[in-house]
């Protein structure tokens, strides 16, 4: 049932199996392959309606290829403000979780120091709360002291469910750093600020980058927790809810789509150079 | 002295913010579940134990309906993922990392869009369904969309990343030797699998577990958006209670029901296994 999509890429291959005994059937390439389908089917239908020449409000069946809608795709006036909203917000979400978020795991790499052991267990609850949790406490704290929701609050909320991520990918490469590079560099009349801004900054930057990027991919994706602080305030993935009701315009399958391949385009890179490096 | 204070400069400003806006939230959500009073006449601290009474009582078979569809698109995520990750990790060879990237790419759609594609896609005139009705293949009121298997697989859908990326970390970094020594040992392929390799790749399994139940069980997008009227989720009446009837203390109750219900499990978790190595995990 799960494999539902798969099956009828993975049929013939059965069938065909015990007639040529002698070729054995890479099946977890097969199975491999077919979960990939499953993964990648919704996708092929986000991308391929954002091309679809619809006439009425609802965006379900095919009625023909247009690229129109990448040329209007900034006509709905509330959905870019939505979208400007979502990049706002990551963008600023980035910036201090990023910055905060590799000094604590700096932090936890680096030294033993006292409430080391709680900070661990409270950044791993913050990372498995359920975002449901999540929302609805800083709601309560919000509506309990009085503080308004609307933009400042998803963004305090966002840094609030990052952070951890960031610090935990900072902390998994600071163990990962010769102390004695450091070391050198003191022997070589480094003071502390200049070893770290010279040295230890450089090697960590990776993490740094990786970490910051992984919190502006978190907090444009989020939903749930957004949902819980928004009040007022609409971004993109929150437009898309609400706009379920009516029809979904094809511009947001144009974003959706744009989005993915900015995003599909950084991890090509990415790899791309970490083998280049490596070689 | 001052090399004694850099941890904790270092720690502040982001511990702070963990302390603020999420350890203080959680007890303010405590508090506000014992209050009573309504949204007009505002809200007063009682100790009212029977908010969490009423929550159990009104909402045990979301909650329950919840556990169990966490529970069966996690029990989907290893019966799927697990074998995907096994195959990249012994014979994925010089392409790993594409086809790692790969199982990634779903994240690079927004979660929301990503839900509602899969509502598109399988609503009852539309590419999959009309086609295989216009042919014939099925009868003409059948559908997906609203039953519990389309919410089940599309927690599970949503959720699969999480599930193969700790196991492909945990296979990908162990000493393929020990499978050769296993077999050197005349273990059969089963047995070198389910006594040498399983065993090693546990913690993966855990870790994966734990970031696939969670979410699945505390989501509320896939029933909405796959559900329909009958497969309300708990999530669902936690945002409806906060965000439209604004009855405070039952959701901060209901919402700490679930909380303490997962916490339980995490815990028990987390200490057979020791919470920094499966965060390490979760971290590759």
């Amino acid at each position: 049932m799960t494999s539902g999509l798969d099956t009828p890429t993975k049929a013939p291959a059965e069938v065909r199996a015990p007639t040529r005994p002698r070729r054995r059937v890479d099946w977890g390439k097969w199975f491999t392959w077919g979960v990939l389908a499953w993964l990648f089917a919704p996708i092929t239908f986000m991308i391929a309606f954002s091309f679809n020449d619809i006439q009425g409000r609802h965006n379900v069946t095919w009625e023909g290829f247009t690229l129109k809608w990448y040329g209007q795709a900034f006509d709905h006036a509330d959905l870019t403000q939505a979208l400007l909203y979502t990049l706002a917000i990551g963008v600023l979400t980035m910036l201090i979780a990023g910055t905060i978020g590799s000094l604590l795991g700096l932090a936890l790499g680096r030294h033993r120091f006292r409430g080391q052991g709680t900070t661990n267990l409270v950044m791993f609850a913050a990372i498995c709360a359920p975002e449901v949790v999540l929302g609805a406490a800083l709601l309560s704290l919000f509506l309990l002291v009085g503080i308004a929701t609307g933009f400042v609050a998803i963004l305090l909320a966002h840094v609030m469910f990052t952070v951890s991520f960031v610090a935990i990918t900072v902390r998994a490469r600071v163990i990962t750093l010769d102390p004695n590079l450091e070391e050198a560099a003191r022997d070589l009349g480094a003071g502390a600020w200049t070893t770290f801004r010279l040295v230890t900054l450089p090697m960590l930057l990776p993490a740094i980058m990786a970490g910051g990027l992984l919190a502006f991919a978190l907090s444009i994706d989020d939903y749930i927790i957004t949902s819980f602080v928004a009040g007022e305030v609409t971004t993109f993935p929150l437009w898309i809810w609400g706009a379920t009701r009516v029809g979904i315009p094809p511009q947001v399958n144009v974003m959706g789509t744009l989005i993915f391949g900015v995003g599909v385009t950084l991890a090509i890179i990415n790899v791309v150079v970490a083998k280049r490096r490596r070689s | 002295m001052r090399r004694k204070l850099t941890p904790y400069l270092l720690a502040l400003p982001g511990w702070a913010w963990l302390a603020l806006f999420f350890v203080v939230p959680l007890a303010g959500m405590i508090s506000l579940s014992l209050t009573s009073g309504n949204v007009i006449t505002g809200f007063t601290q009682t100790f009212n134990v029977g908010n969490y009474v009423e929550a159990i009582t009104t909402y045990s078979e979301q909650l329950v309906r919840s556990l169990l569809y966490g529970l069966g698109a996690t029990l989907i995520c290893v019966a799927i993922g697990y074998p995907a990750a096994y195959w990249i990790a012994f014979h994925g060879g010089k392409h790993k990392s594409t086809y790692l990237l790969l199982i990634l790419l779903p994240f690079f759609v927004s979660f929301v869009l990503r839900t509602i594609s899969w509502k598109f896609t399988l609503s009852d005139n539309g590419v999959v369904l009309g086609t295989l009705k216009t042919i014939g293949l099925l009868p003409a009121d059948f559908s997906v969309l609203n039953t519990a298997p389309a919410v089940v697989l599309g927690l599970a859908y949503n959720f699969l990343p999480f599930m193969v990326l700790p196991i492909y970390a945990v296979l990908e970094r162990m000493d393929h030797r020990v499978v050769e020594a296993a077999h050197d040992l005349y273990a059969s392929k089963l047995q070198a699998f389910l006594r040498v390799v399983l065993p090693i790749s546990l913690p993966g399994v855990f870790a994966g577990g734990l970031m696939t139940f969670i979410p699945t069980t505390a989501d509320y997008v896939n029933a909405s958006v796959l559900g329909g009227p009958g497969n309300t989720m708990i999530g669902s009446i936690i945002k409806t209670q906060y965000l439209v009837n604004n009855d405070y203390p039952i959701a901060a109750a209901i919402t700490f029901v679930l909380m303490a219900v997962l916490l339980i499990g995490i815990f028990s978790y987390a200490r057979a296994l020791g919470t920094e190595r499966v965060m390490e995990v979760q971290a590759k």
